[in-house]
Order: structure tokens, then C-alpha cells, then sequence
């Protein structure tokens, strides 16, 4: 059993130091003096600096975090649906043709995504003038792929609710409208919250359907790293991902213990309104 | 008054709930993707708008022209074919590699003690949150000719001169296998957590050593997890473009570049579209399966 335990820990132990070895050179080597980004000279906060007054890194990040919040949103609301639709309505006209178009924008290649998005666009603004390709049409295009995300995290969960819960508020005369706000919704709220979250990061790092839907003047940050990291090393890209890697682990780690939280606080009361002999089923 | 009762009897809440998310899949997936077949069997015209209608009307009559030569053009071209064959091969060779790693770190995941599965797994789902692009940048600083992999050889003096890692086909297998591997992990370890240990335990105690326990039980359960996993990465790694661009030099052919070429240099948009049919008829068949698998399974196919 000894041996078992060495072999699985080192296993792990391989396997996120090849997830984490790249995160942890981006990260260090943000902090290095030299304009060589991959020979350390030494400590400095210089790219930092140099950060703040790139004003391309800086209109574009403002530009990429209004659209992963406007992303996040809708795909969250599209994805609450549409979960909704798979699990509960499990006959209607059209579900395979719903199911493929769900699971489709997750694993299709981006590029076929996004080439197929500006052909409509373009063919769209031929015939009526509208729209102008810009921070609108990138909206449309990560909504179309956060929508997809949104709609496996909450549709999980969906799936393993327990029905009894509804069932007894139908049963006591509530119309199904306000079954949905006061049962149903607050018991996938962390859910559609993680969904929120989950679209916002993808929103927020998309360089593919981006690169198709812009216009001038509308770069995203990730159009900006990719463009600088074809050309080679750049240590204000270093800066900039620390800053975003930062973020973003910060903001997970805090939402998931704050859910895990809420999911023990949640499964205590469930199992407290459930004790009653007569509430239970089996 | 009988259209009056109709109307009255629609169930509004879920007309809504199915109606919203259908129209706007059908209005921003499908439509376009339809597009897509239309523009590559029109004309290429020097525009702003660079491809012509394939329906025209003109003196009484509706020409319907549709340019097949494309298509020829694919089939003939050798360097296309090669391009072809050669993103199959790399999708390929991904999908081994992270079935590969990820196989026996999902195994050991799931059978880590339960108190430490959650923060096994959330320190899997982190890297996958953090930019994608930003990671594969970072390899790119690792593995270039004065990178840090090649620095660090260098100063312990196990290597002479810098190794040519970098726009290799080892450097872009190398960052495929990286970005997709978590599409492995995911379904795999699903599979493996729920998987019932008393069959485990039930072929232990009939003698079985634990190699032959895994080959004979755990394995052939996990098929379902091997499948979800392999065609999540092999069908978007056909297609991939930005991790040939950065990590692969100019010799790796990858249909994703060549796509993105016709568009953005060459500005023809109907060749592109031609290139991109291609494409979905290459990854429609793994597509399907999936598809079907995970309507079968629920939503546990894919998280």
C-alpha cells in the first residue's frame, strides 16, 4: 500500500508540475530587469511600470473586460435556459437539432466558428447596412461559445436536483413562474454563478472569434498579446499576465470556497428538511 | 374567438425558455455555419465585400452559378492534401498523449483520499481558467533557442549549445498536448470517481493481482470516459490555429494556418470557406458520436 501511495503522489506531483511549470516562468521572469525576458538579471518592477503607460495595453484591457462582463452575463441567462430546456423538456420538436447546436460551439474548431460568424455578419451588413463589425460582433460571437459553457456547468446541475422540493410547492398552489424564482433558481444559483464566471475568463482570454469579429478600433487585449507574442518574448506581456493570472486565481479560489460554503450551509438545511418522517420518501 | 383560446392556451414561461436560446442558435450557429457552404462555391470578386452572390437575376431570368473549382482545387493541390494528413496526424498524436498522461492522473485523482479530491481537482480547473494564450506564450519563453530550458541546460553544462526545440513539431505537440490535456482530465475522472470499488475489491479477492484488477475491470468501465475525452480534444485539435502560430514553426502544416492565411492575406474569402467545409466534414463523423454519447449520458460526458 506503501508503494501505491508513492507512485500515485508522484504521478500527481509530474503532472501539475507540467500544468504549472509554464505559469510559474511567466510569472517570475515579469519581475526580471532585462529587456531579454528569458535571461534573469534581476528583481525589478520596471515592466510594470512601462505597463501603465502603454496605452494600447491598457484601452484594449478596458475594452476586454466590458465585453467578458456583457459575455458572462447573457451566456449565463442563455445558459440557464437552455439547461433548463435539456433536462426538463425532455420531448419537443427539434431537441437533437438543439442538443448538436449546444454541444457544437464547445468543441468545433474556433475557426470555423468564427469564419462562419463574419461571413453572416458581412453578408448581413450587405443586405441592410448593419451591423459594423466591432465590440457588438465580438459580443455575439464569445456569447455563442460562452453560451455552450454556461449551459454543461448548470445543466450538471440541474440534473441532480431532487424534484420533491417543486413538487410540493405545486402541490400548495404555486404556479410554475414562481416555483422557478423561489425553489428552483436559488438551488442553481452557484451554478449559474460559476457558469458567470467561467464565460467571463473565456470571454476575457478569446483571440480566434475576436481576431474574425473586430473592427477598427476595436482590439481586445488578447488581439494585442497575440499580435506582440508572433513577433517574439515581451516582457510587458509577462507584466500583464502576472497581473491577469493574479486575478483571475484570486477570483476562483474565493468563489469556490464561498460555494463550497454555501453548498455544506445548503445540504445542512436540506437534511434538516428532510428529517421530518412524513417528508421522506424512501 | 377560437385563435383567441389558442393564444390563451400557450404556455408562455415555456415557450419563452425553449424560444430564446433555439432563435439564437439557429440565428448565430446555424445560419452562419450554412453560410459558410454557400461562399465557397461563389466567385472570389476584388471588393470590400470580396465574394459574389451565387443567385443573380438578370434580363427575365435567375442565374443560379455555383463555382465547384475549389473544391478541385483542394483535391488536386498536393500541399493542401499534405496539410490535411498532416493536422490529422498532430490531432492524433494530441489525443495519444493526453489519454496518455491524463489517463493514469485522473486514476490517481479518483482514487485519492475523498477529502482531498476537491482541491485535486480545483487545482486542475485553475491553469484551465487562466488564459489559455498566456500559457502557451509562456512555453514559448521556455523553449526558444536562448529560452529558459535551454539556459538552464546550458549553465549545469549537460548541453554544449542551444537545442532546437522551438518551432518543431515536438514543441507544437508538446503545447497541444498542454492546452488540451484538462479535456481529458475531466470526463476520465468523472468516469473513474463513480465508478464502484466493490468490483475492484470482488476481483482482488478472487485472486486477481491489482495490474490485472485495472486491465480487467477499471479499464473496460472507463471506455465511456476514454471516448468523451479523446473526441474533446481530437475534434477542436484539428483545427487548431493559435498554438501552430505561436509554438510551431513555418513547417508545421496545420489546416487552421491555412485557413487563416486564405482569409487574412490572400483575402479569399470563398477559398477559406472551401477550406473550412473541409474541415467540418473531417470532424462531423467524431462530432456525431459525441453528440449522441453525451444526450445518452447526460451532461457528465462533457464536465
Amino acid at each position: 500500500m506503501k508503494q501505491s501511495n508513492w507512485f500515485s503522489g508522484s504521478v500527481l506531483g509530474m503532472g501539475y508540475l507540467f500544468l504549472y511549470l509554464p505559469i510559474i516562468t511567466l510569472v517570475i521572469f515579469s519581475f526580471n530587469e532585462s529587456q531579454m525576458v528569458t535571461l534573469w538579471t534581476g528583481f525589478s518592477f520596471k515592466w510594470y511600470g512601462e505597463l501603465l503607460k502603454d496605452e494600447e495595453i491598457l484601452l484594449a484591457t478596458w475594452l476586454s473586460l466590458k465585453i467578458a462582463f456583457f459575455t458572462a452575463s447573457a451566456s449565463a441567462i442563455l445558459g440557464a435556459f437552455a439547461a433548463f430546456v435539456l433536462v426538463r423538456y425532455k420531448n419537443f420538436f427539434g431537441r437533437p437539432l438543439f442538443n448538436g447546436m449546444i454541444t457544437a460551439p464547445l468543441v468545433m474548431p474556433e475557426i470555423v466558428i468564427g469564419l462562419s460568424l463574419l461571413l453572416f455578419m458581412v453578408s448581413l451588413q450587405k443586405a441592410t447596412g448593419w451591423p459594423q463589425r466591432g465590440a457588438m460582433t465580438i459580443w455575439v460571437g464569445h456569447t455563442l461559445v460562452g453560451m455552450a459553457y454556461a449551459t454543461v456547468s448548470i445543466r450538471a446541475r440541474l440534473q441532480e436536483l431532487n424534484l420533491s422540493l417543486e413538487e410540493a410547492a405545486m402541490n400548495l398552489g404555486c404556479r410554475p413562474g414562481k416555483v422557478f424564482l423561489l425553489i428552483t433558481l436559488p438551488l442553481i444559483a452557484q451554478s449559474i454563478v460559476s457558469a458567470w464566471l467561467l464565460t467571463f475568463t473565456v470571454s476575457l482570454d478569446d483571440v480566434i472569434l475576436s481576431a474574425f469579429l473586430s473592427g477598427p478600433g476595436s482590439t481586445t487585449l488578447p488581439l494585442v498579446v497575440f499580435s506582440r507574442a508572433r513577433l517574439g518574448l515581451n516582457p510587458e506581456v509577462n507584466a500583464i499576465a502576472t497581473v491577469i493570472i493574479l486575478v483571475v486565481s484570486i477570483g476562483v479560489i474565493a468563489a469556490s470556497v464561498y460555494m463550497s460554503r454555501s453548498e455544506k450551509k445548503m445540504q445542512r438545511e436540506m437534511a434538516e428538511a428532510y428529517r421530518d418522517p412524513s417528508a421522506v420518501k424512501k | 374567438m377560437k385563435i383567441l383560446a389558442r393564444v390563451k392556451n400557450i404556455d408562455w414561461g415555456r415557450t419563452t425558455v425553449l424560444g430564446v436560446p433555439f432563435v439564437w442558435l439557429i440565428l448565430f450557429f446555424l445560419i452562419p455555419f450554412l453560410i459558410i457552404f454557400k461562399i465557397s462555391v461563389s466567385e472570389m470578386q476584388v471588393s470590400r465585400v470580396p465574394f459574389k452572390d451565387i443567385v443573380t437575376y438578370s434580363d427575365g431570368a435567375l442565374n443560379l452559378s455555383l463555382k465547384l473549382g475549389n473544391y478541385v482545387f483542394l483535391a488536386q493541390d498536393s500541399l493542401y492534401i499534405l496539410t490535411f494528413i498532416s493536422s490529422l496526424k498532430y490531432a492524433f498524436l494530441t489525443t495519444l498523449f493526453c489519454l496518455l498522461i491524463g489517463y493514469p492522473f485522473a486514476l490517481c485523482m479518483a482514487r485519492a483520499k475523498p477529502e482531498h479530491r476537491a482541491t485535486l481537482m480545483m487545482l486542475v480547473i485553475l491553469p484551465f481558467w487562466t488564459s489559455f494564450l498566456l500559457r502557451i506564450y509562456a512555453w514559448k519563453g521556455i523553449l526558444t533557442s536562448n529560452g529558459i530550458l535551454n539556459n538552464a541546460l546550458l549553465s549545469m553544462g549537460v548541453i554544449n549549445e542551444p537545442l532546437a526545440l522551438i518551432n518543431t513539431p515536438f514543441s507544437l505537440t508538446l503545447g497541444m498536448v498542454y492546452a488540451y490535456l484538462p479535456f481529458m482530465i475531466f470526463p476520465l475522472y468523472n468516469n473513474l470517481v463513480k465508478q464502484d470499488n466493490r468490483f475492484i475489491e470482488a476481483a482482488m479477492d478472487l485472486g486477481a493481482t491489482p495490474w490485472i484488477a485495472f486491465w480487467k475491470v477499471t479499464f473496460p468501465l472507463s471506455m465511456s470516459g476514454i471516448l468523451a475525452g479523446s473526441l474533446l480534444v481530437f475534434i477542436p485539435a484539428v483545427g487548431e490555429f493559435v498554438i501552430p502560430e505561436l509554438l510551431g514553426g513555418p513547417d508545421t502544416l496545420m489546416i487552421g494556418r491555412v485557413l487563416w492565411d486564405e482569409m487574412f492575406s490572400n483575402n479569399d474569402w470563398p477559398m477559406a470557406s472551401s477550406v473550412a467545409v473541409v474541415l467540418i466534414l473531417i470532424v462531423i463523423v467524431p462530432f456525431v458520436i459525441l453528440n449522441h454519447h453525451q444526450e445518452k449520458r447526460g451532461a457528465d460526458g462533457l464536465a
